[in-house]
Formats: C-alpha cells, structure tokens, sequence
C-alpha cells in the first residue's frame, strides 16, 4: 500500500537574492506515473524539486500531499510524505561504507550496532531489483551507476513512494541507462510514481508517460510524451525553433601545436594511475575532442596538460618545447591557457574584484605590471574590454567576482584565457551548465579561436556539442582513449560502446 | 509567529563596514559589562575607568601609543598572513626570538659601535630572529602539511622557555645579583624616547611604516596580488601557477620578521634588558590577532585598531589598580570583543528580517 | 629498580589522563566538522570552576560536575559562533581560548595558592592491583585515570557502534549530504562542540583537584593546544588516543626523570612541545594524505545556499 498517492504543486514561486528562480509552478503526479521535467539548465528544475524535498522553503505557494495541504520544512518532513530524491550530484559519503550511508537516513536503523539490520536490508533489496551491491564497500569504489543505485536503494528504504531523480543519466554509459531505465519501469510497476529531471529530450520520450517544460523558472508547456514528438518538446523548451546552426568553417590544418606522448597520470586516491599510457597531437585550426563519461581521468589530462598536476611518465610537447611537468605559469607562457572544470574552485578568487580576477594566471606579465608593482590602470581597461567583448554582465568592474553568476563567470574565465590569443586552448566542460545563449556564444567564440589559427582541446560530456565543434575526437574510458576518429567517421555512430568501454579502435594513436 | 529569516547581502559599503564594526564593538563592551557585574564589579564604572585610564589622560595617552607601537607592528604582519590564510598564532614567540636577537647584538658590540649602527643592526638582528620563527611553521606547512595553528604556538612555548633558559643560564647579567636577567644594554643601544613619556619613536616610525607599506603590498603589487588569490582560493593559486612555498615564506618572514622589530623595540626602548618572557610581552602577539581581524586584515587600518586595543590594554591596567581584578580580566575584554567581531561580520554579510506569518 | 618503573609508569599514566580526555572530546568534535581551538581555555575552565566549588563545598565530585556543566556551557561561544554564524572557526575557537583563560583568571583569583584539603584519590581496584606491575601501574589509579579510558573507549563505540555516531561521522565528511537524509546537521554539530566541551572540562578538573589540588592562572601549560596535535596523531581514533596520550604523559613525565641529570629545567620543559611537532612531522611522513581526516573539517555549512 502506498501513503503517497498523489502530490500537487500549486502556485510555488522561490527568488534568491531577488532572481527568481521559480515563479508561479503548477505541478501533478499520481501513482504508478513517471513525469519528466524538461527545461535548459537554470530554468529552475532542481530549485523545484529541493523545494520538494524540503531543502529550500518556498517564497510563496503549497504543495499538496494527497489532497491535503502539506508544510514540508525539512527533508525529514519530506520523507514522512514519503518523496525521496536522487541529487545529480550523490549526496553520498565517499570515505563511508555503502551500509553507513544508507544506515545514515533509514528510520528504522537500530540505535546500537546498526550495520548488522543494514546489512540485512540491503541484501533484500538487492535481490528484490536484481541490484549486485557489496554493503562493505566505501563509496569511492563503486562506479557512478551503482552509486546510483546505493542512492535509489536509500530513498526506496525510507518509503520513498515519489522518487525525484534529477539528471540521473549524466553520470551513467549508455548501457548503465539503460538498466537505470528497466528499474524505473520495475518501480513503476509496483506502483511508486518517479519524476525525471533532464535536458536531453531523447530519454524524456523513452522513459516518461508525461513531460512538464520549464523555462526561466515558469512552466511553458505539458504533454503527454505519446502525443508529441521531439521538435515540440525542443520549442517549448528553448523557446524558438532552431536550436543550433553553427558554420563550421572549412579551414587547412595548421603546424603541430600540442604533442603527447605516452603519458601515465596519478589519480587522487587509489594505485591505479587515473591517465594511462595516452598519446596525441593537436594542429593549428583544429578543435580535438574528449569524449567520454566524465570522471575517466579527462580532468586528470587536462591538469596535466596544464601543469597542475605531474606526470609520472611520459612526454607533453608544446610547439616542439617539451613542458612535461614544468610549472603553470611557465607552461601559461609557453602558449597554453586553461578554462578548468570547475570554474568557481579554480577559475577565479571569489572574494577578488572582478578586474582583479581578469588578470588571474596573467599577473605576471609585462604589460600588467611595472617591477613589481601592478598597473591598475592597464587592468582595469583590459577587464573593461573583456566585459564588453565577452558580454560579461555585471554592475561594474568593481563587483566582488563571487556575486556574477556561473554564465558570466565561466565567460570571464573564456574571456581572459583566449584574450592574447594563445595557440592552444584546453577548455574542460566550458558550457556546463550554461543557458542556451551564452553556451551559443561560447561555442562559437571556439570556432572563432580555430579560424584564427588557434587550437583547442575540448573536454565535454555533451556528445551534441562534440560533434558540433570538434575536427576530431578521442573516447576517453578509465585512463585510456578508445579511439581517435575523425568527425566524419562513420565508426562514430559507435561512440556508446567506446565510452562504456566495450570497444577500443586500434588505431588509436 | 514570527520567523527569522537570513539573506546574505550583495553589497557592502564602506560604511556599513564600519558601522557594523562600531556597532559590534559597542555590542561587546554591553557584554563585557554583563561579566564584570557577575565577578562584582560596577560595570559603569569599570569600563568608564578601562577608557578613562587609556585615553582620558596625558598619561595614558602616552602609555597607549607606547603599548599600540608592538601592537600595530604585529598586527599588520599579522594581517599579511592572515590574507594568505596563514594562521600566524606565534607573534608572541616570534617577537621573543627577535628580542632575543636584538639584545645579543646589543650587548656584544654595543659597547664599541656608536648609536646609527648598532639601532639599526639590533633592528635587523631582532627581524631576522622574528623571521627565523616564523619560517619554521611555513616550511613545516607547505613541504609536511603540518597545521600552523598548531607549530606556532608550540614555538610559541618553546620560544619562551628558550629565553628563559638563558637568562637563568648562560645569558645570567653579573650586575643582576643573582636574579635572572641580562645586563643592561649599553647606553648607545638604548632606543631614544618622547621626553616624559616611554614612548619609542624610532619602533614607532618603524610600526607606521610597515602599516603603510604592507597595506601597499597587499593592494598595489603583484606578490600581494599573489596573497591575495592565494588566501581566497588556493587552488586558484595552483591554477594560476603562484609558488605556494615562496609566497608563504616570504609572508611569514616579514610576519615574523615585524614580531620580531617589535620585540627589539620593547627591550632596548622599555625594559633595557632581556627579562623573563611575561614581562618582555604582555600578550601582544595574541592581542595582534584581534587588531588585525579588527582592521579587516588591512594593514594600513592596523594603526587604528592597535591604538583602539593598546587603549584597552592601559585601561585594564588601570581597572586591576583600582578595582583589584586580576590582570586576566584584559583577555575577557580583548576575546568578547572578537566574538562579538565575528557575529559583526556575519551581520555584514547576511541580512535578518523579522517576518511574521 | 622495580618500584622507580612503576613509578615512573604510573606518573606517565597520571600525566596523560588529561591529555586522553581533552584528546577524544576533541576527536568527537572533529569528527563532526568542527575544529575547536578553544581546548586550552575551556580546560582553564574546567579547572578553576572544579577547585572553587571543591574548595568551598568539600565535595569534589560535585567540582567535577560543576566543571563539567561549565566547560559545556562555554563551549557554546564556539559552537554558537562556528556553527550559527559560520564563522572562521580558527578565529572563533582563538576567542574561546582567550575568553576561557581571561575568565579561569579572573574567577581564580582568590584561590591561587590555597591546597585543597581534600582531592579525589587514587582507589584500588580489588585482585586486579594485586597484579604485579601493571597492577600498580592500572588498577591503583585515580578516578580519573579509569574514566579517561572508559570514555575513550566509549566515544570509538559511540562512534563505530551506533547510529547517532554515524551521524556524527557523516556530518563531518559531507553536512549537505548528511542534512539531505533528513539528519539535523547544525544540531549534531552543536552536540558535538557541547561534547567536546565537557571532556576538555574534565581533564581541567582533573588537573586542579587531582594532579595538583591547586590552582594557579596557567595551569594548563598548553595541554589544550597538545590536545589538538594528539587529535591528528590519533588519526581521529578514540582507541588509537589512549596509547597515544599515554605517550605523552610518559614524555611530560620524562622532565622529571631527566631533571637530576643536570639538563637545565626550562630546557626539558619544552620537550613535549617539541615532541609535538617532531610527531607531526612523523605522522606527515608517514601517511601524507590524512587518510582520516574529516573530509569537511573546518568548513562552514550553510544550509539552503546554492
């Protein structure tokens, strides 16, 4: 029997700090359904669903369990309701065991020695949905597809009868998903209700009975997933009718610009190297792609392309000058810049002013300084271009950096890497999380720097952006690339297979 | 039923800056009061005296500026190390080590060099003892990752049973009689001071100076740019390709290097001679660390908030003459107000409205 | 020869009591995310509160409580201000140390330099100090000295055993995720402080009405501060603590031994602040990862901020 048979959400509006995230929502679900919402990221889908689950309290609005109004002020409140959630990002303890963290949220873990009912439970639970789960294991062991599962397991225990997965597929291989996919359908069929968070239209028309479109917070349309088709789905969502149409201009390949050669890079945790045995090269005018689920060593490549982190074998040539491991800056001159992964952990200094953070990496150059003192002038000119060329929005050059928002930082960070116009570019997820506008613009301002003789290595889990931009892309699985393939192979159409790791080109060198 | 809410703010201006710190300060001082009148105390009159003996007088306003001198050199060392996030709880040895440096110069060739050289070298020798303190816990920090909290403050004690053990032992002055101690410092090692007062002015200039010019640093050049990243995101350090172990040298040997100055200061302007470690430094290294959180780890602001707690100092010593409290009673002071610092700060940042629904 | 070992190992014992339960109350608060520098001031605390009310009622055991409901009490300046506030916590636990010493100063003034007629004594355990040896060494020991152990061993069964120490332990490695499985993270870590506070309390009391049954104004000599190194050496461990403090109490016991040889006293007397770095530096040698640590030591947690 389930005690949530139907959830309604009316008239939720949240703002932080005075942007409106959600305004006006309506929302419903019943049992035995699977609801998918669909929207750009930021359009205000996660901030819903942690309104949901009691982590944000609403400005104004209700939610309303089974007919009656409910006050969901914390996530415990919001389990009794029975809604249990899947964050993108696991809230899992990685250095604890998989029975620790599920013992961690379960109401009925016993107060003394907790791990032997745990034990039990999860052993059922396993069986119960064909899960294959070692309880003793720490979380930093197991691959993103049975972390998920640990998560799933974990709101299924607390009597989760909604389960609230948001983005469930970004971490997972094609073939993970598709188990992912069979234990929705399980799920549904024993009467729970699911609601899926996404952006890729293809898994919202596999999977989801009905589909609710957010955009900039409101919603702008509903179907039912049978009735409609994807082109519909799309305009509702970006709220025109193209979606991409960039020209890639056919440009000659250039000199060498990049060479790697059998490089083996250290993970953080862990005796097996993170990067291992990997060679490549990159030419003028080209943009080369990294293709794969993320957390297969790409940003273990791209630091140590960049020297911040070391290699321990191996050699990484710029233009001929061997740079293996020499230091950020010395590898900065030698005409490498960097867009990192995470943009606000190292891409800028939060607490810094805007013009301060425009010159980060270039402090110690000519032109910004005389001695060694800096020229506040010459900076605060250049981060004033920067704003206007890169369509940085902010209130001034003066504005403390921690107060943009992630589209306008990651466009600073762009903006300062390719303003002196280096000859390669790493650039690691640049539109990760970016409207659709500005991720539009930053596409094109790669094309621009590969016109302009530049090269780029691109890092990006969006296999839509890969195709758009890249000359050619390489399948990263565990450490190693799968291949190497031009964008006009057609062994491409086997992408899914190499980034799950089930197929390796021999070619690849 | 009324619901606090909590709002982090997106501006800050200058004033409200100041307000709140004004505000937080006066807030403390409500707080101290409380205490005083659970210890007995008449909290009007105790805190009316703390002032009234720090800044209501000639004398005492000689007495604080002398006090304000260590206090303003430490402090804005101090506010360079905390910029780059480096926990500097070791003034106290730090400036002990540099007043150990000091008077050694100055009682081995004191006697035979005039006073242009012999200052100017004790200063350099009591900078580079500072210095050597301070560089221990930077390279026990960067090459081991060993906590500074911790390493400074064990120096801190290592520091002080060091200067101990020479002034009962090998450093003993004949002239002491017995008691532990130095001998004086020759004549022309002896700081001049303010006639009528003990006030030091060549450490004083000295203090001024490094408030002036670390707050330049901080602001105006590349290795303060450095810091400055360095403090707010170090990983944006490491992307940025700054040398984290020289930066953080660099930093703890001018932070050290001003404890240091500062102790030289105290021997050869006030005491005359290397004396057991309480009664070299009445908790200044410490006090800095308030001065320095105060003047929002500015340096230039240092000179402010050093005068402000070098007033607190002198008025403590008043209130222990006059209402017999123990000399603990300036730390109550001095740790309240830093509490009260903090919750002024998160008033800076986040906003409360008082909502009722 | 015999009865100087026993001596010697039963001063060792006595003089790493405070340091174990200073150590695992430290470890507790760790392990919940918060680092607390203010140890050396609340065990002033505990010290001073223990002597007065011992001093003025005659009955230790009722210091002992007093000073422990007050190292709790103090302790919420830090937890109020790390926690509610989300302050710095190496600037807040430094205002603790400081408002604790001002405070253990100020309250103990009438007392410096008046004994205690009556402390809390050591008390033989029955057929187990019959024990050679490690009878007299274990089992012929002050209150303190069994407690300390027994805590110790009760945090790591806390902790590893049951399910609010799970919840303790999650808080420190990841509060978000902690508070998203419907755990009162602020409340945990609030607990944890209050925790900590009381052990600190102890090993203070312990000091005033059984190590010394005096009290003088820094009589904690920066045990607080050693405390916090024994922490990291413990790797986080409750059970690791009890040796590893022992250790140490032998190390401070050592001053002593040494002193007859003709070494200078102030000399020995930093030996254990020494010691402290020189096993850091061991410790950073030998694991430089940390592999214990809390994984959110130190850092504040807002709740609802994105």
């Amino acid at each position: 029997m389930h005690k949530l048979q139907k959830l309604e959400i009316k008239g939720i509006s949240k703002s932080f700090q005075g942007f409106p995230a959600n305004q006006d929502i309506d929302l419903d679900i019943k049992s035995g359904e699977i609801l998918g919402l669909l929207g750009e990221n930021g359009a205000g889908k996660t901030t819903l669903m942690n309104i949901l689950y009691g982590l944000y309290q609403p400005d104004e609005g209700e939610i309303i369990v089974n007919g009656r109004t409910a006050q969901i002020n914390s996530p415990l409140e919001s389990i009794q309701c029975g809604i249990g959630m899947v964050h993108q990002h696991f809230m899992l303890i990685q250095n604890h065991s998989v029975i620790e963290n599920i013992a961690l949220g379960y109401k009925d873990t016993p107060f003394f020695f907790p791990k032997i009912k745990i034990r039990q439970k999860i052993i059922e639970f396993s069986n119960k949905f064909n899960f294959d789960i070692e309880p003793e294991k720490k979380i930093w062991q197991l691959s993103a597809g049975e972390q998920q599962r640990v998560e799933i397991i974990k709101a299924l225990l607390n009597g989760a009868d909604l389960l609230i997965l948001d983005e469930p597929t970004s971490v997972l291989t094609p073939v993970e998903i598709k188990e992912l996919f069979l234990i929705l359908k399980e799920m549904v069929k024993l009467g729970h209700m699911v609601i899926i968070i996404s952006h890729k239209l293809d898994e919202i028309m596999e999977i989801c009975d009905r589909v609710v479109v957010l955009q900039k917070g409101k919603v702008v349309g509903s179907a039912v997933t049978k009735e409609t088709d994807k082109r519909a789905l799309a305009k509702m969502m970006i709220g025109r009718d193209v979606i991409f149409n960039m020209t890639k201009q056919a440009v000659p390949k250039g000199g060498q610009v990049l060479k790697v050669e059998h490089v083996e890079i250290p993970g953080d945790t862990g005796t097996r190297p993170a990067v291992h045995d990997v060679s490549f090269d990159i030419f003028e005018n080209e943009i080369f792609g990294v293709a794969g689920v993320s957390g297969n060593g790409q940003r273990e490549l791209a630091e140590a392309i960049t020297g911040i982190r070391h290699v321990n074998s191996g050699h990484i040539f710029v233009k001929g000058c061997e740079i293996t491991n020499n230091s950020p800056r010395r590898i900065h001159d030698a005409g490498i810049s960097h867009v990192p992964e995470e943009r606000i952990k190292f891409g800028i200094a939060p607490g810094l002013f805007l013009y301060d953070n425009a010159i980060l990496k270039q402090q110690h150059l000519k032109k910004y300084s005389h001695r060694c003192f800096l020229d506040y002038c010459e900076i605060k000119n250049h981060a004033e271009v920067l704003m206007e060329t890169y369509r940085v929005s902010a209130p001034s050059i003066n504005t403390p950096t921690k107060n943009l928002s992630g589209g306008n930082i990651q466009k600073l960070i762009l903006g300062r890497e390719i303003s002196d116009q280096p000859p390669l570019l790493v650039a690691s997820h640049p539109t990760y999380g970016l409207d659709i506008g500005a991720t539009e613009y930053l596409r094109q301002q790669l094309l621009d720097r590969r016109s302009k003789g530049g090269a780029v290595l691109l890092f990006s889990e969006d296999l839509e952006e890969i195709f758009e931009l890249c000359d050619r892309i390489a399948i990263m699985y565990r450490g190693e690339f799968m291949g190497i393939l031009d964008s006009n192979d057609k062994r491409l159409s086997e992408i899914g297979l190499m980034m799950a790791g089930s197929l390796k080109l021999e070619c690849a060198a | 039923m009324f619901k606090i809410r909590i709002t982090g703010r997106k501006t800050i201006t200058p004033l409200r800056s100041f307000m709140t710190n004004v505000s937080a300060l006066a807030a403390g001082l409500v707080a101290v009061s409380i205490i005083f009148l659970f210890c007995g105390a008449n909290p009007f009159f105790a805190i009316g005296k703390i002032f009234s003996g720090s800044f209501g007088s000639i004398y005492g306003i000689k007495e604080t500026i002398t006090k304000a001198i260590p206090l303003i050199l430490i402090g804005s060392g101090l506010a360079l190390a905390f910029r780059a996030k480096f926990w500097n709880i070791g003034a106290e040895g730090q400036l002990l080590l540099g007043a150990a440096f000091g008077t050694w110069t100055g009682l081995a060739w004191g006697s035979v060099l005039p006073s242009y050289i012999i200052i100017p070298l004790m200063f350099t020798a009591g900078f580079v003892g500072g210095a050597l303190c301070g560089l221990i816990p930077a390279v026990l920090k960067v090459k081991f990752s060993i906590n500074e909290v911790i390493s400074t403050l064990m120096l801190n004690y290592i520091c002080a049973e060091f200067i101990t053990m020479l002034i009962v032992g090998p450093w003993k002055g004949k002239a002491r009689f017995g008691f532990p101690g130095t001998d004086n410092l020759p004549a022309s090692a002896l700081l001049g001071v303010i006639p009528g007062s003990r006030i030091h002015y060549a450490t004083l200039i000295i203090a001024l100076l490094s408030a002036v010019v670390l707050c330049v640093i901080v602001y105006k050049t590349r290795f303060g740019y450095n810091v400055r990243v360095i403090g707010e995101n170090p990983d944006a350090g490491r992307y940025a390709g700054i040398d984290f172990f020289k930066t953080s040298l660099i930093v703890m040997a001018v932070s050290g290097g001003a404890a240091g100055i500062a102790g030289v200061g105290e021997v050869a302007g006030i005491h005359h001679y290397l004396g057991y470690p309480d009664a070299i430094s009445s908790g200044y290294g410490f006090t800095a660390i308030i001065v320095a959180w105060l003047a929002k780890l500015n340096p230039l602001y240092t000179i402010f908030s050093g005068i402000f707690f070098a007033g607190i100092m002198v008025g403590g010593d008043a209130i222990q003459i006059s209402l017999g409290l123990p000399a603990a009673t300036v730390d109550i002071v001095n740790g309240t107000l830093l509490v009260f610092l903090i919750m002024g700060d998160f008033f800076l940042k986040n906003k409360a409205v008082i909502r009722n629904r | 020869m015999e009865a100087i070992i026993i001596s010697v190992l039963k001063q060792a014992m006595i003089a790493g009591t405070p340091l174990l339960l200073g150590t695992v109350g430290e470890i507790i608060c760790e392990r919940s995310g918060i680092l607390n520098l203010g140890v050396e001031g609340v065990m002033s605390v505990g010290a001073v509160v223990a002597f007065i009310v011992t001093y003025t009622t005659g009955h230790p055991w009722l210091g002992f409580i007093a000073a422990v409901a007050a190292g709790m009490a103090i302790s919420l300046i830090h937890a109020f201000a790390s926690i509610t506030l989300q302050a710095n916590q190496v600037v807040s636990g430094l205002a603790l140390t400081m408002i604790g010493l001002g405070f253990s100063g100020m309250l103990g003034k009438p007392y410096v330099g008046k004994p205690l007629t009556i402390k809390i004594n050591s008390f033989a355990i029955p057929y187990l100090s019959d024990i050679p040896v490690a009878g007299q060494v274990l089992f012929n020991q002050t209150p303190f000295f069994y407690m300390s152990v027994i805590l110790a061993l009760a945090a790591w069964f806390f902790l590893e055993r049951t399910r609010p120490g799970i919840q303790v332990r999650s808080t420190g490695e990841n509060p978000q995720a902690t508070e998203t499985q419907g755990v009162n993270v602020s409340l945990i870590r609030y607990m944890s402080v209050i925790a900590g506070g009381a052990f600190s309390a102890m090993a203070g009391a312990h000091l005033s009405t059984s190590y010394s049954s005096s009290w003088i104004e820094g009589m904690t000599a920066g045990r607080g501060w050693i405390v916090i190194a024994l922490t990291i050496f413990s790797l986080w461990n409750p059970v690791r603590a009890i040796w590893v403090s022992f250790l140490f109490g032998g190390i401070f016991v050592l001053q002593y031994l040494l002193q007859p040889l003709g070494i200078s006293p102030n000399f020995l007397a930093m030996l254990p602040y020494v010691a402290t770095l020189v096993i850091l530096l061991v410790i950073s040698l030998k694991d430089s990862k940390r592999l214990n640590a809390p994984a959110m030591l130190g850092e504040p947690y807002k709740r609802g901020e994105r």
